[in-house]
Formats: structure tokens, C-alpha cells, sequence
């Protein structure tokens, strides 16, 4: 599956880009899947993904839990908790 | 009621969306704005400036939920909602939360809800520059709380029904 990935604040700095698509292997079935999956991915994303429980995630531009299906996404967005306002 | 939202790297005059809200009409009888505005300090130490980043579909998609998910709450005769990004200097404004509607208790209650979603849900990250380098500021738990209360609040709402 292919999908579009973003990046914000410091999970963008720590990964080192903004956005990418990848190629997402079979088995990866859920957003905390796929950040477990990240961090495998090299130094880099091991940095950015080693605290997943305070990275909040978006899929098709609406917040996510952790155990959502990825299933169908056109794009998914890793950020830390939002400090707008 | 059509909410304004608007995303923008300038500067906004908050008296005078306040006053484009309640142009011309006589059925606004109250009009709140809040307006947040960068500090010179953060947590005691001068700071230069914040840069706000953003998730510009993602924002102005989940500001209108909001300000539609206000509208379902009270009777609200006009929202305009604000929100800078970009570079920030100490007393700039960054967000301007305006509501009007019939008595004070509503336009009060639906502004304080923005606000406290708008610190916790809306995808916005700030950025402090201080002499000593730059820290992507951290979420407040107090903020949480404050949000997590209108939360508490449509669950009682919803079991009531």
C-alpha cells in the first residue's frame, strides 16, 4: 500500500523532511503499527519514533487513535501534541 | 450562521472583524472577541519571537468542525475565527476567537470552547526563539483539562437526552 506520509514541528526536524510516500508491507495493520514500523526504518526515524506514546496521529487530515485501521489512507500525518491558540 | 475562518501570516485587526460580525444587524445583542497575543517571556526568559507551524488543510478543516460542533451547542449568531502562522514578534497577536449572539451567556460560553480547542486540537505548533536557541514549546496539561471539560460537558448533554 502506497501512502503519502507528513511530518510536523519536531518529528518533521528528527526524521530530517516534511513529507515522503512509502510503501507500507503488509502486516502493518494500525496507526501504532506503522510507527513501529517507522522506527525500524533507520537512526533518524528510531529518534523520532522512540516516544510514540506522545506523537498524535492524523489520517486523511482528521485525528486518530493509536489502534485505527490504516486501511484505505491517502495520507498520514505524525505530529507532537498540538500547541496552537 | 456561516463561521469565518481564516489561516494567515498578517496581522488581523480584531475590532475590525468584530465590527464586520455585527455590521448592519439588530439582532446581536452580544459580541465576544478574544484575542491572544504573543508574551515577551516564556517561563521567566525573554524570547525573540514564536514561529507557529502548521497542518494547512488539516487546520482550517478541523477549525470548522469546531466552529460548526459551537453552533450545534448554542445559539450563535456569527463566529470569526483567526488564526496566524509564520514568525511572531512579543505583542503581535496570533488568534482571534469573535462570536455574537442574542444574550451574553452564549457568545461567553462558545468562545471559551474555541479557545480550548483551538489550544488542543487545532494542528498548530509553537516554536520559542530566545538567545539561547529555539524549543518547540510543550502542550500543557492545564490545557488539556480545560478542553477535557466540554468533553465531560456533551456526555452529560448526551445521557440527559
Amino acid at each position: 500500500m502506497n501512502v503519502k506520509l507528513r511530518y510536523f514541528a519536531w518529528v518533521r526536524e528528527r526524521v530530517g523532511k516534511p513529507e515522503e510516500t512509502v510503501e507500507i508491507p503488509p502486516g502493518v495493520a494500525t496507526v501504532s503499527d506503522l510507527m513501529a514500523w517507522l522506527a525500524s526504518r533507520g537512526e533518524e526515524y528510531a529518534f523520532a519514533f522512540e516516544n510514540r506514546n506522545v506523537i498524535r496521529a492524523a489520517i486523511n487530515r482528521s485525528h486518530v487513535r493509536p489502534e485505527t485501521a490504516i486501511k484505505g489512507a491517502g495520507e498520514i500525518a505524525f505530529f507532537p501534541p498540538m500547541t496552537g491558540g | 450562521m456561516k463561521p469565518t475562518v481564516r489561516l494567515q501570516r498578517e496581522p488581523f485587526d480584531a475590532g475590525a472583524e468584530a465590527e464586520k460580525l455585527a455590521r448592519g444587524r439588530d439582532d446581536i445583542g452580544a459580541l465576544i472577541t478574544f484575542t491572544g497575543i504573543c508574551r515577551g517571556t516564556e517561563n521567566g526568559e525573554p524570547i525573540a519571537a514564536l514561529t507557529l507551524e502548521h497542518y494547512p488543510d488539516m487546520a482550517e478543516a478541523e477549525i470548522m468542525r469546531h466552529a460548526a460542533e459551537a453552533a450545534s451547542r448554542w445559539s450563535l449568531l456569527g463566529v470569526t475565527i483567526i488564526h496566524r502562522y509564520g514568525r511572531i514578534t512579543p505583542g503581535e497577536n496570533i488568534v482571534l476567537v469573535a462570536t455574537a449572539s442574542q444574550h451574553r451567556e452564549a457568545a461567553f460560553a462558545a468562545a471559551e470552547f474555541l479557545m480550548d480547542y483551538l489550544k488542543t486540537r487545532a494542528p498548530f505548533w509553537k516554536q520559542v526563539e530566545t538567545a539561547s536557541g529555539k524549543t518547540w514549546v510543550a502542550a500543557k496539561a492545564a490545557d488539556d483539562t480545560a478542553a477535557g471539560r466540554w468533553e465531560v460537558q456533551r456526555r452529560e448533554r448526551k445521557a440527559a437526552e
